[in-house]
C-alpha cells in the first residue's frame, strides 16, 4: 500500500489533512529537505509540495525526477502560484523535444 | 583520412560493412521509437497542461475559503478541527508500458465515515465547510496529475536518452564508419595498382631480356653462317 504526501507551510497543507492525506507541515528548506528524504525512501508514491517550498530545493526535486517513485507534484500553496509547476512541464517539453514548441 | 588508425585489410572492409548495416538498421529503429514517443509525449503533455491549471484553479479557490476560515477561528481549533481524518484514501499503484518505459498507474479507493467532514459544524466556520468541499472536488484531478506528470517526466527522459542516440549514429558512428570505408577501399585499390603495375614492369624486364638473348643469338648464329 502507497502512501500520498503532502508538504508546505502548516496553512497550505492543513486542508489537505480533511481528506486523508498525510501532512507534513515544515518551515525552512533545510527541515523540508531531511523530511524528503526520509519520504522518498518510504512507500510514498505521490508527494505534493506546495511551489513556495519547492522554490528552495530544486536540486532535491530534480533528483527524484526520473525516478519511478515519488512523483513530487507541485502545488500553489496559500500565497498564490509562483507558475513554477508550469515551468516545470515547459522545461520537461524542452528536455524531451529540444525546444519549446507548446 | 580516418580519424583512428585502421587496417586496410579485407577482414576489416567486411567487418565494417556488416556493423554499417547493424548501426543502420538501429539508427532506424531508434529513429522510429523516437517519433512514437514523441507522439505519446504530446497528447500526455496537452493533458498535463490542462488538468494543471484545473488543478490550480481550484486549489486557489480552496486556499481562498481556507484563509477566510483561518482568520475565524483559532489555529489551535482549525489544527483540532482537521487532523482526525474520517476520510482515508487508499493508493495503489501498476506500472504500464508506453513503448519500453514504465509510468505509473495509480488506483486509489476513498473511505469515508458519515458526512466526510472531519468535524462538527456547531464550532467551526462555513468558509472551512468550502474549503474542505473545494479541495475534495479537485483531489480526482491532483490524482490523474500526478499521474500525467510524472508520466511526462519519465517520457521526456526516455525521448532525450533516445534522441541522443539517434543523433550520435546519424551525425558521428555512421559518417565515421562510412569514411572509414572508403579509406580501405580507396587504399586497397591503391595497392591493386599498384601490384598490376608491378606486374608490366616485371613482364617488360623479362621480355627485354628475352629479346636481347634472342639477338644475341641471331648474330650468334650470322656469325657462323658467314663463316
Amino acid at each position: 500500500m502507497y502512501r500520498i504526501a503532502v508538504m508546505g507551510d502548516e496553512q497550505s497543507v492543513l486542508g489537505f489533512a480533511a481528506l486523508g492525506l498525510e501532512v507534513h507541515p515544515v518551515s525552512g528548506a533545510e527541515e523540508a529537505r531531511t523530511v524528503l528524504h526520509r519520504l522518498a525512501k518510504e512507500e510514498v508514491a505521490i508527494i505534493y509540495m506546495t511551489e513556495q517550498l519547492a522554490s528552495g530545493l530544486s536540486a532535491e526535486i530534480a533528483r527524484y525526477r526520473d525516478a519511478l517513485t515519488p512523483a513530487i507534484i507541485l502545488i500553489p500553496g496559500k500565497e498564490g502560484s509562483l507558475g513554477l509547476g508550469m515551468q516545470n512541464v515547459k522545461t520537461t517539453v524542452e528536455r524531451a523535444v529540444g525546444a519549446d514548441i507548446i | 583520412m580516418p580519424s583512428t588508425i585502421i587496417n586496410p585489410t579485407r577482414m576489416e572492409l567486411t567487418r565494417l560493412k556488416r556493423q554499417l548495416k547493424t548501426a543502420q538498421r538501429g539508427h532506424k529503429l531508434l529513429r522510429d521509437k523516437r517519433d512514437e514517443l514523441m507522439k505519446q509525449f504530446m497528447d500526455i503533455v496537452r493533458e498535463n497542461r490542462a488538468l494543471r491549471s484545473r488543478v490550480e484553479e481550484g486549489l486557489m479557490q480552496a486556499h481562498g475559503s481556507f484563509t477566510v476560515a483561518s482568520a475565524l477561528m483559532t489555529p489551535e481549533m482549525l489544527r483540532q478541527s482537521l487532523l482526525v481524518p474520517v476520510r482515508s484514501v487508499q493508493l495503489d499503484m501498476s506500472f504500464e508500458n508506453i513503448m519500453s518505459v514504465d509510468v505509473p498507474r495509480y488506483h486509489f479507493t476513498e473511505k469515508q465515515e458519515g458526512s466526510g467532514y472531519p468535524y462538527g459544524f456547531a464550532q467551526t466556520s462555513g468558509e472551512l465547510d468550502d474549503a474542505v468541499e473545494a479541495l475534495s472536488g479537485v483531489f480526482r484531478d491532483m490524482l490523474r496529475l500526478a499521474e500525467v506528470e510524472k508520466t511526462t517526466q519519465l517520457l521526456a527522459e526516455e525521448i532525450e536518452k533516445t534522441r541522443r542516440r539517434v543523433n550520435a549514429l546519424e551525425y558521428v558512428k555512421i559518417p565515421q564508419m562510412q569514411e572509414n570505408i572508403r579509406y580501405i577501399t580507396m587504399k586497397l585499390d591503391e595497392n591493386e595498382r599498384a601490384n598490376t603495375i608491378r606486374l608490366m614492369k616485371v613482364k617488360d624486364m623479362i621480355l627485354k631480356e628475352a629479346i636481347r638473348e634472342q639477338r644475341a643469338a641471331d648474330a650468334e648464329a650470322i656469325r657462323e653462317c658467314s663463316m
